[in-house]
C-alpha cells in the first residue's frame, strides 16, 4: 500500500518537474493565436473594425472582445478564414463597420494639394511623401487603400481610385456554366 | 544518347486537321494599313518606347528599348510614320490593353542599315546581347527571351530543336521546315555553339513526313552531325518536357528545368530567327502564321509583327458563319477579345471558328471520378482531384497535388466524359493562388511599414522629450552661470518634468533678455523727454522694490514664480 503510494507520488513529482521545466524551457513569447489572426487580416490598418490597426483587432478577437465580421477590407472570405481558424460559425460582414469595396488606392490631385501634411500624418503605412507647403503624392505600390487620408484633407483633393487590372494581376474567372439560364 | 525513343505518360490523339493549311507554300502577307506593335511582347517582358508620334522610322529600326532582364528590343516591322503611341488591346485572353506603337507603313520597305553579326569574332556575352538587341524570343508560343534561355553557356549537353507542332490545325513550323530547312539548321548550329552543346537533335512528329525529309536532306548537306528524329504523333509531344522525355528519356521533376539536366529546347522558328539575326543582321520583324479553320483558303503567311487580325484573316477568306477567332491552337489557344488585336511574336496560328466546326461544349455534368483525365495527363497529375480542390477553392490542397506542374494542355478536358472544362478550373486556381501570394506579400509589407511607423512615432516622441529636457537643463545652467537671481531662485524639481522645465527655462531666458535690454534712443533728448524717462524709471524702481518684497513667496512653485515675474504695467 505504502509502496504504491510512494511510486505514484514519485511518478507525479517526476512528471510535474518535467512539465514545469518544459513550461519554462519552451515558453512561447506572445500569443500565437493573435499572430495567426493577424496573418489573416489584410493589414490595411484602416480602423474600420473600431480598433486602431489590424493587430489590436486581432488581439480583441483573441480576447473575445470583438466579433470576426468587423473587417470590410478582408471581406466575406476573410471572415470565413477567421471562422475556420477559430472554429466558429461564418457570419456575414457586419454592416455597421462598412462594406467590402474593390481594392483602391488614394490619389492626390496635385493641382489642388496645398501641402498641409495632414494626410502624411494620417497614413498608417507612410505611403505619402511630401513636406510642408510642398506637393504631396501617394506611393501607389505601398498604399493599402485604407482611406484614412481622405477625411483629414482640408481641400478634399484625395480620391480613392480602384486599381485597374494589369496583365500580371488579371485573374481567370471561376468557370460558370449557366445551365438554368439556357434552359 | 541512344537511338531509342521514350514515352511520356498519357497524351491524346485528336484529329490533326493539318492538311487544310499545310499544302500551300508560305505566302508573304501584304502590308496592312497600320501596324500595332506592342511594347510588351509577353506578360513579363516589356520595352520602353524610344520613338515619338510623327517620327519617320525605317524597317528594322529600334522603337523599344528592352526593360529588365527579360526584356528584348522591339523594332519597326516596316518603314513608315509613327502615328500613335497608346494603349491597344493585346493578344491575351484578358482583353486588357497595353502600350503599343502604331506605325503607318509608307509602302517602301526601306531597311535601316544592317550587317551580318560575326559571332565567331566576338565574345559569347556580346552575341547574346546582339540576340536581345534583335528582339529574339521563343516563337513556340511562350515568347521567352532566347538570350536568357541560352544561359551561362555551360552544362548543356544536348540541344533539342522542337519541330513537334503537336497541336491540331497549326502548320507554320511544318511549312517552315519544308521550305527553309537549311536556314533553320544554320540557326541551330549558331545556337549550339552559343550554348556549348555537343549534341543536337531535331524532334519532328511523324505526321509531317515532308518536313522530316526536307530536314534530313538539309542535315546531310550541312554535315554538322544533326540528328533528325521522327517522333510518334501524340498530343502534347511538342511540349518541352514531353519532347525532352521522348528524345532523351529524362523526366524533369517539379521545379526543375531541362537545363538542370543538360538539355535545352528551342523551337525551329526561333532557330530560323536566330539565323536571320546573325547571318543577315535582321531583327525579328515577322513570323509565319497559320490561317485556318472555317476559311476558304487556309495556308501559312509570313506576317509582320503588329499586323491586326482584322486585316490578316481576310487573306484566308473566312466563311460567313465564322463567329469566333482563336489565337493559337484549339487545345491551348484563346478566343480573341477583339479583331484589332495585333500579331505578336508568339502568335503561331489564327483559327476562324464556327459553331459547326467547333460546337459549343455540352453542359458540364458532375465528375464521376472515372480517372480518364488522370490517364490522359502528360504531367502525371490527378486532374479530377485538382478539379475538386479548384471548385471548392481549396487552393492549398491543389498546390499539394502539384497544380503548378499542369501545362494546361487540355488533354484532361478533351477526354472528360462529363465535359468539365477542367483547364478553366486549373487556370482559375493558378491565378487565384498568384493573387493570394501577391495580397500576402502586400499585407506583410503593410504590416512591416505600420509597425515601423509606430516605432518611429514612439522614437520621435522620446527624442523630442529628451531634446526638450536637454535644452531646459542647458538654459538653466547658462543662467546659473550668469548668476541671475531669478535663475538661482528657480525651483529644482522642475527638472523632473521636461515640459515644465522648458517653460521655466523660457521664462528665465525672457527675464534675462529683459534685464539686458538697454534703452537705445537715450542721446540728445529734449528736457521734457528726460523728465518723462526719469519719472518712468522711478516708477519702475518702486515696482522692482515691490517685487523684491514678493520674492520670498515664490517658493510655492514655478507657477507662482512665473506669476510674480510677470511685468506689471
Amino acid at each position: 500500500m505504502l509502496t504504491a503510494l510512494l511510486v505514484m507520488a514519485g511518478i507525479a513529482i517526476v512528471l510535474g518537474a518535467a512539465l514545469g521545466y518544459a513550461a519554462i524551457r519552451f515558453r512561447v513569447e506572445g500569443d500565437p493565436l493573435v499572430e495567426k489572426i493577424d496573418a489573416i487580416l489584410p493589414q490595411t490598418q484602416c480602423g474600420q473594425c473600431g480598433f486602431p490597426g489590424c493587430k489590436p483587432y486581432a488581439q480583441a478577437i483573441a480576447n473575445g472582445e470583438a466579433d470576426i465580421n468587423q473587417c470590410p477590407p478582408g471581406g466575406d472570405e476573410g471572415v470565413r478564414k477567421l471562422a475556420d481558424l477559430l472554429g466558429r460559425e461564418f457570419k456575414p460582414l457586419s454592416e455597421e463597420h462598412g462594406v467590402e469595396k474593390p481594392k483602391s488606392v488614394a490619389v492626390i490631385d496635385e493641382q489642388t494639394c496645398i501641402g498641409c501634411t495632414l494626410c502624411i500624418q494620417a497614413c498608417p503605412v507612410d505611403a505619402i511623401v511630401g513636406a510642408a507647403k510642398q506637393m504631396h503624392t501617394v506611393v501607389e505600390p505601398l498604399c493599402t487603400g485604407c482611406e484614412l487620408c481622405v477625411a483629414p484633407c482640408p481641400v478634399d483633393c484625395i480620391a480613392m481610385v480602384p486599381v485597374a487590372d494589369t496583365v500580371q494581376t488579371w485573374k481567370w474567372k471561376y468557370p460558370v456554366v449557366e445551365i438554368r439560364k439556357a434552359a | 544518347m541512344i537511338g531509342r525513343l521514350f514515352k511520356f505518360h498519357g497524351g491524346i490523339k485528336p484529329a490533326a486537321h493539318k492538311d487544310e493549311s499545310a499544302s500551300a507554300p508560305i505566302r508573304r502577307a501584304p502590308l496592312p494599313s497600320r501596324l500595332i506593335v506592342p511594347l510588351r511582347q509577353s506578360t513579363r517582358a516589356t520595352a520602353t518606347c524610344i520613338v515619338e508620334v510623327g517620327q519617320k522610322v525605317l524597317k528594322g529600326q529600334r522603337i523599344g528599348e528592352p526593360e529588365g532582364l527579360l526584356g528584348t528590343a522591339v523594332h519597326a516591322p516596316t518603314s513608315g510614320t509613327v502615328v500613335d503611341f497608346g494603349p491597344y488591346t493585346m493578344a491575351h485572353a484578358s482583353g486588357l490593353r497595353t502600350r503599343c506603337v502604331v506605325i503607318e507603313p509608307d509602302g517602301e520597305e526601306r531597311w535601316i542599315e544592317h550587317a551580318p553579326f560575326d559571332y565567331h569574332g566576338t565574345s559569347r556575352e556580346e552575341s547574346l546581347a546582339w540576340l536581345r538587341e534583335c528582339g529574339i524570343v521563343g516563337l513556340g508560343g511562350a515568347s521567352f527571351p532566347s538570350h536568357v534561355k541560352l544561359g551561362k553557356g555551360a552544362g548543356i549537353e544536348t540541344l533539342i530543336l522542337n519541330g513537334g507542332e503537336c497541336e491540331p490545325w497549326i502548320t507554320c513550323d511544318d511549312r517552315l521546315m519544308r521550305e527553309r530547312a537549311a536556314d533553320i539548321l544554320a540557326g541551330a548550329v549558331i545556337l549550339r555553339e552559343l550554348i556549348g552543346a555537343r549534341e543536337m537533335v531535331v524532334g519532328i512528329e511523324d505526321n509531317k513526313p515532308e518536313a522530316i525529309a526536307a530536314m534530313q536532306e538539309a542535315a546531310a548537306a550541312s554535315g554538322h552531325g544533326v540528328r533528325i528524329v521522327p517522333i510518334p504523333s501524340l498530343y502534347p509531344a511538342g511540349g518541352e518536357k514531353q519532347l525532352i522525355r521522348v528524345l532523351t528519356g529524362i523526366e524533369i521533376p517539379y521545379g526543375k528545368l531541362g537545363a538542370d539536366f543538360g538539355v535545352q529546347c528551342f523551337n525551329v522558328g526561333t532557330a530560323h530567327a536566330v539565323y536571320r539575326a546573325i547571318a543577315h543582321g535582321e531583327p525579328l520583324l515577322s513570323r509565319i502564321v497559320t490561317l485556318t479553320g472555317n476559311v476558304e483558303d487556309a495556308g501559312n503567311w509570313e506576317v509582320l509583327i503588329g499586323t491586326p487580325i482584322e486585316e490578316l484573316l481576310p487573306l484566308a477568306r473566312p466563311k460567313p458563319d465564322t463567329d469566333r477567332r482563336i489565337m493559337g491552337g484549339p487545345m491551348m489557344g484563346f478566343a480573341l477579345p477583339r479583331l484589332d488585336v495585333p500579331i505578336v511574336k508568339g502568335s503561331n496560328c489564327i483559327i476562324a471558328a464556327s459553331p459547326k466546326l467547333f460546337p459549343p461544349p455540352p453542359p458540364e455534368q458532375p465528375c464521376i471520378r472515372c480517372t480518364e483525365c488522370a490517364k490522359a495527363c502528360p504531367a502525371e497529375l490527378q486532374p479530377f482531384e485538382l478539379y475538386w480542390f479548384g471548385r471548392s477553392k481549396n487552393f492549398g490542397k491543389a498546390q499539394e497535388y502539384h497544380l503548378f506542374d499542369c501545362i494546361e494542355c487540355g488533354c484532361c478536358a478533351y477526354v472528360c466524359p462529363s465535359h468539365i472544362p477542367l483547364v478553366d478550373y486549373f487556370r482559375f486556381s493558378k491565378s487565384e493562388i498568384w493573387a493570394r501570394e501577391r495580397d500576402k506579400a502586400a499585407a506583410d509589407q503593410a504590416r512591416e511599414r505600420f509597425e515601423f511607423r509606430n516605432f518611429r512615432q514612439e522614437r520621435e516622441k522620446a527624442e523630442k522629450a529628451a531634446k526638450l529636457a536637454a535644452k531646459a537643463a542647458e538654459t538653466r545652467a547658462k543662467l546659473a552661470e550668469a548668476g541671475s537671481d531669478a535663475a538661482a531662485a528657480e525651483p529644482a524639481p522642475a527638472a523632473e518634468d521636461p515640459k515644465k522645465a522648458l517653460i521655466a527655462a523660457a521664462l528665465a531666458r525672457a527675464k534675462a533678455q529683459k534685464a539686458e535690454v538697454k534703452p537705445q534712443n537715450t542721446d540728445n533728448l529734449s528736457p521734457e523727454t528726460q523728465a518723462e524717462i526719469a519719472d518712468i524709471e522711478a516708477r519702475r524702481k518702486a515696482l522692482a522694490g515691490a517685487d523684491g518684497v514678493a520674492a520670498p513667496r515664490t517658493d510655492a512653485g514655478p507657477a507662482a514664480a512665473a506669476a510674480a515675474d510677470e511685468p506689471r504695467p
